[in-house]
């Protein structure tokens, strides 16, 4: 299919043009510590009421921060041309695409993931919990970028993407994020998180493997224009 | 080695670009497609590579539809839009390694290819850096480091100068000569003394 | 069979049908639309808890069904237009958007007026309602999405997809109920069981909901009529209607 030496190649250029604009990716990140931080000085900081609520502002600051991340996903290679490349290039194109999500995950999502700890910390959280929260976020932030790339494809020949982006996106987003939440809720009160955390993984599979066709799909239909 | 345009329709919104369009291409043919701007060139070319998909019609390649033969059609097909197809992150010579990746060409000797489009010296050079010719330039590169049998190249002459200009049309010629088929749109005047090139002007219904 | 499919999907047939069968569904709509009414409104008995105000059950729930119902019969059109890739699938998919948006619309604020009531809130955020209102955005997004999109091929063929992957939340919405402890009251009407409905309750429902559908026949063939006449405005067929209607 593809010899190690190409894959090795579109690999290495993908980190290589992240690390040259690494500058774009604090962006989501710096978002995501913002908001984190705003909802503490913005309700008080009375350390029950955080305690409760901090499930819901982490995911709900992660769900915004990988959204705002999304909505120039191959923006820069539809504008340059290498899209089309990319396309021409059939056999390729799933390939390419898996290639570019998993480095978009990398280098933009895990950072945020491995940022919780701290945060949650410091609203309060008990490490039983965040353990849980952090295994819903591995589960779900996948399934969120993936649900979320296929959107960006599909409005990628819409400049100003963002707010249509947005509406796209949040009936799929609406069910990982509560099956994310209850289950660091569960295990905040005491319950087993097994059930929602089940379910995550069921999303996060379905999206790996179905989401591949439609962003492909839309990507032919995009450059086709 | 046959191309063939058959019955090809595009509308863009309610206009009608063209209809009824028929195009047979064979060995050594170059085809030039002329109009003005907004008469179709360029969705035309698009069809004709396979990226774009008819109103009505059909592309074939050997006899067989794009729509089955696609892989095969990429793989012995050069494309050059109007967007040059580099990676503006990355040096000159990345970006001919990445397009020879992408484009499934290997064995071209990188630096022989930069200079033959007059990039000598600048491989480690990152690409933001380049004029807009310079970068034409690099996308070219791509003609030469896959030995493709056919050539689809819209405004390929944008922002090159007259050497750049020269550079290309000594280009095309050499494809057509060594057998192989150009497409070509342009809305400037091109000169080549070749017999058999064919012309097909666009007037935009 | 092939070139009848292919007959059928042709613009100016589909034009010409239509304005012969449209005026015909309006009288069965009319008809089923009074006597579903009558039966709901006048015929059947007061509830044994809710008194007369369950009645709003004959527009909430065919409004629910047409809801679910619309948006699954897009994502075939997406289907048939993605893999065949013929237009007037194209054209019925968008068409349908807007009614089946308004019909997700009407059940929510039925329900919402039902809920008020009943439930003593306007609105809860449990699964059903919540899933329910996610459908309105995935319809606002599909309709959207198209007038984003200049070149109405490429929306066309982007909604398409977009209609397919969103049709998840279908079976979310209908197993809502039975997944999670919701307020919203289970499913009492089954296709394969028993409903524990009584007859005399449930006759009208279902006529109420064959109005919806003969309604959503009227409405998708008008719009997908004003639809084609607007991406065809040159066309032959068009032109030859209207010859016939100048020399009428």
């Amino acid at each position: 299919m593809m010899q190690l030496s190409k894959l090795y190649l579109l690999v290495s250029s993908e980190f290589l043009t992240a690390f040259r604009n690494r500058h774009e990716a604090l962006n989501p990140l710096l978002f995501f510590v913002l908001v984190c931080l705003l909802f503490p000085l913005g309700i008080g900081p009375s350390p029950v009421l955080l305690n409760t609520i901090a499930p819901g502002i982490i995911w709900c600051a992660a769900l915004l921060a990988i959204l705002m991340s999304l909505s120039n996903l191959f923006r820069t290679e539809y504008e340059n041309g290498t899209l089309e490349l990319m396309v021409l290039a059939t056999h390729s194109l799933t390939v390419l695409v898996i290639i570019k999500l998993l480095a978009h995950w990398m280098l933009i999502v895990l950072p945020l993931i491995l940022l919780t700890p701290f945060i949650a910390s410091a609203l309060g959280m008990s490490f039983d919990v965040q353990l849980t929260l952090l295994s819903t976020l591995l589960l779900g932030t996948p399934v969120l970028l993936l649900v979320g790339a296929v959107m960006a494809t599909l409005t990628l020949v819409i400049p100003q993407n963002g707010m249509l982006l947005a509406l796209l996106v949040l009936p799929l987003y609406v069910p990982v994020l509560i099956f994310g939440t209850s289950a660091v809720n569960a295990t905040a009160s005491g319950f087993s998180a097994a059930g929602p955390l089940y379910i995550l993984a069921t999303l996060c599979v379905l999206s790996l493997t179905l989401s591949p066709f439609a962003i492909v799909a839309a990507l032919k239909t995009g450059v086709s224009q | 080695m046959i191309l063939e345009a058959k019955n090809l329709q595009c509308l863009r919104g309610h206009r009608q670009l063209f209809n009824g369009l028929n195009v047979r291409l064979t060995s050594g043919d170059i085809l030039l497609v002329e109009g003005n701007n907004g008469s179709g060139k360029s969705t035309l070319l698009k069809i004709l590579s396979g990226l774009r998909v008819p109103d009505q019609g059909e592309v074939c390649w050997h006899g067989k539809p794009l729509a089955i033969a696609g892989n095969e059609y990429s793989k012995q097909m050069v494309w050059l839009s109007h967007r040059n197809g580099i990676n503006e992150s990355m040096t000159a010579k990345e970006n001919v390694q990445i397009m020879s990746s992408l484009t499934n060409s290997y064995g071209a000797n990188i630096g022989d290819v930069l200079d033959r489009v007059g990039l000598r010296g600048h491989a480690n050079t990152p690409v933001r850096q380049f004029s807009a010719g310079m970068k034409r330039r690099l996308a070219l590169t791509r003609l030469l480091t896959k030995k493709a049998k056919l050539w689809i190249l819209d405004e390929p002459q944008g922002a090159l100068d007259k050497a750049g200009i020269d550079l290309l049309e000594t280009l095309v010629k050499n494809q057509a000569t060594c057998g192989g088929i150009v497409i070509m749109s342009s809305h400037h005047d091109v000169s080549f003394d070749d017999a058999s090139v064919k012309t097909l002007t666009l007037s935009g219904l | 069979m092939m070139k009848w499919l292919h007959t059928m999907a042709s613009s100016a047939w589909f034009y010409r049908f239509s304005g012969r069968v449209i005026p015909w569904l309006m009288i069965l709509f009319i008809a089923l639309l009074l006597y579903g009414l009558y039966g709901g409104l006048v015929l059947a008995p007061a509830d044994y808890q809710q008194g007369d105000a369950f009645r709003i059950i004959y527009v909430h729930v065919p409004a629910a069904w047409m809801s679910l119902f619309i948006y699954v019969v897009m994502a075939v059109y997406g289907f048939i237009a993605l893999v065949w890739r013929i237009k007037l699938a194209e054209v019925l998919l968008i068409s349908s958007a807007p009614v089946g948006a308004a019909f997700t619309f009407l059940a929510l604020v039925t329900g919402s007026l039902w809920g008020k009531p009943m439930w003593g809130t306007w609105w809860s955020w449990d699964a059903r309602l919540t899933s329910e209102l996610l459908l309105l955005f995935l319809y606002f997004g599909v309709m959207g999405l198209y007038a984003a999109i200049e070149d109405k091929r490429t929306a066309s063929k982007a909604v398409s997809i977009l209609t397919l992957v969103g049709v998840v939340n279908i079976p979310i919405i209908h197993y809502s109920v039975t997944w999670w402890n919701t307020l919203h009251q289970g499913s009492t009407v089954s296709m394969t069981d028993k409903s524990s409905m009584h007859i005399d309750m449930l006759a009208p429902l279902l006529v109420m909901a064959l109005a919806f559908k003969v309604y959503y026949g009227i409405a998708l063939l008008l719009r997908t009529r004003t639809e084609l006449i607007e991406r065809e405005p040159n066309s032959k067929w068009l032109k030859a209607i209207i010859e016939e209607k100048i020399n009428d």
